[in-house]
């Protein structure tokens, strides 16, 4: 019999004691030392119902402030990931980003637009701004490429052009308002906010539905890098694939960019490395890019949070601070 | 057990028509080499037997018109590979030929085990199953044109639309490889229409040949009344001799001018 490469068992036994251990840390490490035989218990007592060794306050903070932001960490790098692996396959190019058809562009230029018009008031607005920003950016590429030709390689070019005004009309009213600058730029670092619990459940309804489409779908990107004639040959409409994957692939981001700003590296370097340990059929490496984005966020997250405490480090620079060398570290061993 | 017949089909891309009013009939378990100059339709005609470029006319696969047919029941019937096929370079041999049992899968592309063993067949039938689990990038050309047609008979079609199946291989390996499609042929009862660069092949081993020439048909019949050195000199602005091998079979030799 022919063994493909498919997600097997013992990949998801791997995903998931993963994602625990990450988590648990996350929980664990802090500003306040809880201590693990204290947490664990109160898990046990909120699953049992009994009483809570922990007082008010370290209650406020593991369930309040901890546990959402460890989630919101996950549900980030899951869906940057995932739609980088998308990405990448649509337009059969290693170095596609979630960012590429001008997401972050749109995003940036609303946000700035909104801190400008309401400097204070405005915060309150910045994860919608960023959401309609994204994808709206996205659709001008999407209506642009659709315009002057089908193929991707004008929709590629389409969000290079897209991307270049939106961050020339952003850069000219940054400095117009150059006491925004700030703001803006610590928005643009990206970071994960403690909102509570409030921001996992905005972004969630479209994150649940954008991966499931994706992880759906990921048999069908193999099929599209064989290009749109083959594909064609085979029964699959490569013009309405692309379609779906990409919406799903630009809610996705758009969800994620609204409740965390821009976070690079992820989108690319996670479905690398993926594709480096278990292979490169889509089927892999879209699922399994949810999972380690989900725990490489949540691990740089930790970094973040911890390294200069109290002081925290924009996530950003942390994700690719660390995310380069281990990336070049994997391309080496592989090559060796 | 699958014939194919094209009633006057009209092809081209955007305004511009390559394909003239071409009708012919490939009775089932034969072979159709298509040869003509550089430029004549010869790719666009079996791309719009496939469906993949705008075409008028009919085509039709043992008397269905396939115009009536969804795009996956139609890749059931048809199976095409292209003269430069793209590979995905990171994916396995098994994944790649996998590929062409998607008409067959269901909505949500999960393959059975039947599939897996139908693969598993074919790998066998085509002398790759060693290479089984390397990346595509790392076969060389004659491998890779015979994961290419792997892929092609995974697809199970009646009809198989073979666009340039020799490029890039040099005489040994075209042989083998169309030999390979021969065989195979002849044991599954399958359609062959396919395109030929190199006329001595094309005198060797498909049943009839159709000369195109701009998009009209020029010629068709038995290599013999299509490969004289009269209409060849003619379609393809060449001085060729045709002469008679050792075995009885044509030979096509250019001849200085």
């Amino acid at each position: 019999m022919a063994r493909p490469t498919r997600l097997a068992w013992w990949h998801l036994l791997i995903t998931l004691v993963a994602l625990l251990a990450v988590t648990v840390g996350a929980v664990l490490l802090g500003a306040i030392d809880l201590g693990w035989q204290r947490v664990l218990a109160e898990v046990w007592a909120q699953l049992t119902g009994g009483v809570s060794p922990l007082s008010e306050q370290e209650s406020a903070i593991l369930w309040q402030l901890r546990m959402p932001r460890v989630v919101l960490a996950g549900l980030v790098g899951a869906a940057l990931a995932c739609s980088g692996a998308t990405f990448q396959g649509v337009f059969r190019n290693p170095l596609a980003d979630p960012y590429l058809l001008g997401a972050a562009a749109g995003a940036g230029m609303v946000v700035t637009i909104v801190v400008v018009l309401a400097p204070g008031a405005g915060v309150a607005f910045l994860p919608a701004a960023a959401f309609v920003g994204a994808l709206g950016g996205v659709a001008l590429t999407w209506g642009l490429g659709r315009s002057t030709g089908a193929g991707t390689a004008t929709l590629l070019l389409a969000g290079v052009a897209v991307a270049s005004f939106l961050t020339a009309v952003q850069t000219f009213v940054q400095q117009l308002n150059t006491l925004t600058l700030q703001q803006v730029y610590g928005w643009i670092l990206g970071g994960l906010s403690t909102g509570g619990w409030s921001q996992v459940l905005s972004a969630l309804p479209y994150l649940a539905v954008a991966l499931t489409v994706l992880c759906t779908c990921s048999g069908l990107l193999d099929v599209l890098t064989l290009g749109d004639e083959e594909a064609a040959s085979l029964g699959v409409r490569p013009g309405v694939v692309r379609l779906v994957v990409l919406g799903a692939a630009s809610l996705a981001t758009a969800a994620a960019v609204s409740v965390s700003g821009l976070i690079g590296f992820v989108g690319i370097v996670v479905p690398h490395v993926i594709r480096l340990l278990f292979g490169a059929s889509y089927r892999v490496v879209v699922p399994l890019s949810l999972a380690g984005g989900a725990i490489f966020l949540i691990l740089a997250d930790i970094v973040a949070r911890t390294a200069l405490a109290p002081a925290e480090l924009p996530i950003g620079v942390v994700t690719a601070f660390t995310g380069a060398p281990f990336f070049v570290l994997i391309l080496r061993r592989r090559q060796s | 057990m699958t014939a194919l017949r094209l009633a006057a089909v009209i092809a081209g891309y955007r305004g511009r028509i390559v394909v003239r009013d071409v009708s012919a009939h490939v009775p089932a378990g034969s072979w159709l080499a298509v040869i003509g100059p550089n430029g004549a339709g010869k790719s666009t005609l079996l791309k719009s037997v496939a469906g993949l470029v705008p075409a008028t006319g009919d085509v039709s696969v043992d008397g269905r018109s396939v115009a009536a047919l969804g795009h996956r029941e139609r890749a059931r019937l048809i199976g095409y590979a292209p003269q430069t096929p793209s590979l995905p370079e990171g994916l396995t041999v098994t994944d790649y030929v996998l590929l062409g049992r998607t008409p067959h899968l269901g909505p949500l592309g999960r393959e059975s085990r039947s599939d897996l063993d139908l693969v598993a067949g074919v790998l066998e039938r085509l002398d790759l199953t060693t290479l089984a689990d390397r990346p595509l990038r790392t076969l060389s050309g004659g491998e890779r044109q015979r994961a290419v047609l792997a892929r092609v008979l995974a697809q199970q079609a009646g009809v198989l639309l073979l666009d340039e199946p020799t490029t890039g291989l040099d005489i040994g390996h075209a042989q083998a490889l169309l030999e390979l499609v021969d065989q195979l042929r002849k044991a599954d009862g399958t359609t062959v229409v396919s395109t030929l660069h190199d006329l001595t092949l094309a005198a060797q081993y498909p049943d009839r040949v159709l000369l195109l020439d701009d998009g009209e048909v020029a010629a068709v019949g038995t290599p013999a009344e299509v490969l004289t050195a009269d209409r060849l000199s003619r379609h393809y602005a060449a001085s060729v001799t045709v002469l008679t091998g050792p075995d009885g079979s044509l030979v096509v030799a250019p001849t200085r001018r």
